[in-house]
């Protein structure tokens, strides 16, 4: 214990490579030695040289481009009552005995093609977990920008609510928003708005640990010499704080709102699950995923399983880039 | 000549890094005697602190001693396995770095920090391991060691701190003690106090010191002979006296005479145009000759060997004996 | 440099143009446990009092410094002359206002326009994501002294080539220079306001000897050129002595000492002062069996009564443990603030 093995001795500072071709001055020139930077980054080697990132990143994109894509390249639109067949319900998928070029996933129990199903499954999955990660750090970010700059009264009061919403599990307090609204709001007009409750409700508890980093990030760089430099020259602290601090405490932010983006997509399909989530007649996966738990026993096995395969497959993908993230990032792991 | 204690020759420790190996510290060779303080000075990224690193095995990866030998007390020590050099640090090598919260333990008192070190090191029951702390911290200049002894590191001043540290270094009397920037996190006055430790511990216990150090000033005051750096090389070795008051090299001269002192006030400094190349874009032939106002054509084409010019030695084609080069020129050492 | 109407000049004695004048400038920080802890626990409230009555005239056109250890205060004294911290208590008049107790931002504005500060860490003190030529540029708009983009793009280049560097650097982020070209990049920022009066917070302490010298220098030049007026701070007596005209040396919150710098390095007459001096390790006359002076600086939260050197003070009384000793002349140039001088029972410095 008393040997001296810890001791970090001071490792050769590196200078950064001179970006070639320097055209100072210049459009071109910045935006040339912006993508040289780019390229030399340490962040896209490290990327380069982690071939489970490259997959998971293959995966993840080639995911949502299909999702944004849905209403190209789905063989039907689900939710034109018209195109559904009911006669095809239960179709298997094309490989068994009974399948169908029609459809290659096979179909529910109403005849609609699981295939574009999960497609536009996949999008709303995505849609409400996106915008409820938005809405999650907007608040959380503002809300530790606030505490950490401020400090005093306001810090303690914001970092106390923290503490106690973060001894509630988030899909309690999602369930109770839920609830909350269903019991307020009349069925129609709950119908309508059911998506930006769901939203409300999955990024809502999300904001404490957005607000924790940022507050934390913020205290150290409002105490740098180069805000100090701005103070004195009489910039207005709002100023300073959005211009100075701002930028540079948001490193961290990425890599939660990654790792958020999977726990939002799951909590929305665990709700959906349950039957409270988004409503059947806008399916997203975890709705999907329920309708064929139904049928699971009943031999229709495809309709559960392949929403589930499209499930993890993309909350695995985007959580391998968000661990990646966190480590590229952190200099200490490198 | 008495056999020298510590013998490094034509150490090269090289850092592999993704674009292309760092030489951090570059064919540099010394002695040490028994019982001589040795300084080694040179500005930050000179690779004095590597140098010391290499020598009690604690590089850190990806650094690595890529050639050259390092001899402790005729022992070949560079290539020791970690378990056996972990066995000399301590023993036969004790350390003093700059921060001395680093190297102390805050979760155990500092008694039972040097009682540990000692029965690691030296067959000594509790008790007498217990007697040689409370004489040891004596020694060292704590107040009252005896009751100090159950005392956490918190619980002691900086300087106090590092005189702890110095107390551990010595605990089972080595022969050799490197110190890296021992007083650099010191107040003045503590730093004096540190520095005339370290002497009169030294000449008492008759233990040699490795003085890695900025502070031109500390090294006058306290080493007997000293090596200077630059880019990772051996600039110049002597003694004190000489190579402060007649140096060989031109970056000895620029360094001395760019450090202001208290006894006048001259109306500019003298000053060393331009900064130490990164360790990446190292110039060719002698590491200097961007800077240096002496510079001629083999400077630049070819790297200077370590030229004898008693007292001292310079890597320096100014020093090279009499028809190493065409034009000798004459020089003035100020 | 555009000379503006000066309004109430304070005069020195000896004739010198006062620009900062100090008069019991003062400085408590509630450094207390938090409320529950102090009702709980029955902890008491604590004050650190980092600056304590502080006197001092800064002449305009020189280099005046503070010198001290850490915890002297040297630098809280810089931060309330920049306006970052409010005194508690004190004057603190600039080119002939009291701005100690001025908050209002707007009425602030036409000040702070005139004064600037470097910083220690260079590597600290330039906003890593904006690229130099924004950076530099910030005095300028924040005090809205141009609008026109290429305007404020000439300043920047001259700005860059006034501290030796190029203009071209404008494009380019803090962390593609070196240390010393940081600070570079710092002063060039801290000038761009045309400003009278800079503070120099440990201006090298974080470079390199070599680097140093380069840096000083440039300081020094721009004095000259410039006329400026400068308040370094600094532990570094070799700095100080490169740098002052005059000199306060500062203990645990109070000035022990002010006086020109050349009569202070020749005959220093507080004890502190001269143990300081005799500390310092010379490059030139090495001392190799100095004794070095004894003890650690007390804790600011809990000083020592009476003069706070005491404790360290091989010339201590009695006296000096109960009575606070004031900075007055007693005779020399400059004041000092000890009773042994007072009662001329110190021996002759060196001696």
């Amino acid at each position: 214990m008393t040997e001296p093995g810890e001791i970090p001795l001071e490792a050769p500072r590196e200078a950064p490579r001179e970006a070639p071709l320097e055209a100072p001055g210049t459009r071109l020139g910045r935006l040339r030695a912006t993508a040289w930077r780019a390229w030399d980054s340490d962040i896209l080697y490290s990327f380069l040289r982690s071939p489970v990132t490259i997959l998971a990143a293959v995966v993840a994109l080639t995911l949502v481009a299909a999702s944004l894509a849905a209403p190209m390249i789905a063989p039907t639109n689900p939710f034109a009552l018209e195109t559904v067949d009911l006669m095809a319900a239960f179709t298997p998928p094309v490989w068994m005995e009974g399948g169908s070029w029609d459809y290659v996933l096979g179909t529910d129990d109403q005849g609609r093609d699981l295939l574009s199903a999960i497609l536009y499954g996949m999008r709303i999955s995505l849609f409400v977990g996106v915008a409820s990660v938005l809405f999650a750090m907007v608040l959380g970010v503002g809300l530790g920008l606030l505490a950490g700059y401020a400090g005093g009264w306001i810090d303690g009061l914001l970092m106390r609510i923290a503490d106690v919403q973060i001894s509630f599990p988030a899909i309690l307090i999602a369930l109770l928003i839920d609830g909350v609204a269903r019991g307020l709001l009349p069925r129609e007009v709950h119908h309508e708005v059911a998506i930006w409750v769901i939203i409300f409700a999955i990024g809502a508890p999300g904001w404490v640990q957005y607000a924790r980093t940022v507050r934390g990030s913020t205290m150290v760089e409002k105490n740098r010499e180069y805000v100090m430099a701005a103070h004195i020259m009489g910039v207005h602290p709002v100023v300073i704080a959005l211009r100075h601090v701002l930028p540079n405490a948001m490193g961290p932010v990425l890599v939660i709102a990654t790792i958020h983006l999977a726990i939002a997509v799951i909590t929305e399909a665990t709700l959906s699950f349950l039957g409270v989530g988004l409503p059947p007649t806008e399916p997203s996966l975890g709705t999907l995923i329920r309708i064929g738990n139904d049928f699971l026993f009943s031999g229709e096995w495809w309709i559960t399983l392949f929403p589930g395969v499209a499930l993890v497959l993309l909350v695995l993908s985007v959580n391998l880039l968000g661990d990646w993230l966190r480590d590229a990032l952190n200099p200490k792991l490198r | 000549m008495a056999e020298p204690l510590l013998s490094v020759r034509d150490l090269r420790v090289t850092f592999p890094t993704r674009r292309g190996v760092l030489t951090a510290v570059d064919g540099v060779s010394f002695d040490i005697m028994p019982g001589e303080i040795l300084g080694v000075v040179g500005e930050s990224g000179a690779g004095k602190s590597q140098t010391g690193a290499a020598i009690i095995g604690l590089l850190e990866p990806p650094g690595r001693i890529a050639s050259g030998t390092i001899h402790l007390e005729g022992e070949r020590i560079d290539r020791l396995s970690p378990d056996k050099l972990r066995r000399i640090r301590g023993r036969r090598i004790g350390a003093v770095f700059q921060d001395p919260l680093t190297s102390l333990n805050p979760l155990y008192t500092i008694g039972r920090q040097l009682t540990e070190t000692m029965r690691t090191h030296l067959d000594l029951s509790e008790a007498q391991a217990r007697d040689r702390a409370v004489a040891l911290l004596g020694e060292v200049g704590i107040p009252a060691p005896a009751d100090r002894l159950d005392a956490y590191p918190h619980q002691f001043s900086g300087g106090m701190r590092q005189r702890v540290v110095i107390a551990l270094a010595l605990c089972a009397n080595p022969r050799l003690i490197i110190a890296d920037e021992p007083t650099t996190a010191l107040d003045v006055s503590i730093q004096a106090q540190i520095t005339a430790l370290l002497k009169r511990l030294c000449r008492e216990h008759d233990t040699a010191v490795l003085l890695i150090t900025h502070d031109m000033g500390v090294i006058a005051e306290t080493a007997d002979r000293v090596a200077v750096l630059y880019g990772g090389r051996l600039a110049e070795v002597g003694p004190v006296d000489a190579v402060v008051n007649r140096p060989l090299h031109p970056y000895t001269e620029g360094l001395m005479a760019c450090i202001p002192t208290t006894h006048d006030r001259p109306p500019r400094l003298a000053q060393i145009e331009g900064s130490m190349p990164s360790l990446r874009a190292m110039p060719a032939g002698c590491a200097f000759h961007p800077r240096c106002p002496h510079a001629f054509n083999r400077c630049v084409a070819e790297r200077p060997p370590l030229f004898d010019h008693p007292p001292s030695a310079a890597a320096c084609w100014l020093w090279a004996p009499e028809g190493a080069r065409a034009a000798p020129r004459e020089r003035t050492a100020s | 440099m555009s000379e503006e109407p000066r309004p109430g000049v304070i005069l020195a004695d000896d004739g010198t143009e006062v620009l900062v004048r100090l008069r019991g400038l003062t400085k408590h920080f509630d450094v207390s446990p938090p409320l529950l802890a102090r009702l709980l626990e029955g902890k008491r409230r604590r004050v650190l009092k980092a600056v304590d009555g502080l006197d001092l005239d800064i002449a305009r056109g020189r280099t005046t410094a503070l010198v001290g250890e850490s915890g002297c205060g040297k630098s809280t004294v810089a931060r309330m002359l920049v306006t970052l911290y409010e005194p508690t208590a004190g004057d603190l008049v600039f080119e002939g206002s009291d701005i100690g107790r001025l908050r209002d931002r707007r009425a602030l504005a036409p000040i702070r326009r005139r004064m600037q500060m470097i910083f220690q860490d260079p590597f600290a003190s330039l906003n890593p994501r904006w690229r130099v030529g924004r950076i530099i540029a910030e005095p300028i708009r924040a005090h809205g002294l141009m609008d026109d983009a290429g305007a404020i793009r000439r300043r920047v280049s001259e700005l860059l080539e006034h501290v030796g560097l190029r203009a071209h650097d404008a494009d380019r982020f803090p962390h593609e220079f070196s240390g010393g070209q940081r600070q570079r990049l710092s002063i060039a920022r801290a000038l761009a306001s045309s400003p009278h009066f800079l503070v120099c917070d440990e201006p090298t302490s974080a470079l390199d000897v070599s680097v140093q010298a380069q840096i000083l220098n440039l300081l020094r030049d721009l004095q000259r050129e410039l006329g400026l007026t400068y308040l370094v701070i600094t532990h570094d007596l070799a700095v100080v002595r490169f740098m002052a005209d005059t000199i306060g040396v500062m203990y645990l919150g109070r000035l022990c000492e002010v006086a020109p710098a050349d009569a202070l390095f020749a005959r220093p007459r507080h004890p502190y002062t001269r143990l300081l001096i005799e500390t310092v390790p010379d490059l030139r006359a090495p001392d190799r069996d100095r004794k070095p002076m004894a003890g650690e600086v007390p804790s600011p939260l809990d000083p020592p009564p009476g003069c706070a050197f005491h404790t360290r003070c091989p010339w201590a009384a009695a006296r000096c443990a109960r009575e606070r000793p004031a900075l007055l002349p007693h005779g020399g140039p400059g004041a000092v603030a000890c009773h042994a001088v007072e009662e001329g029972r110190l021996p002759a410095p060196g001696g």
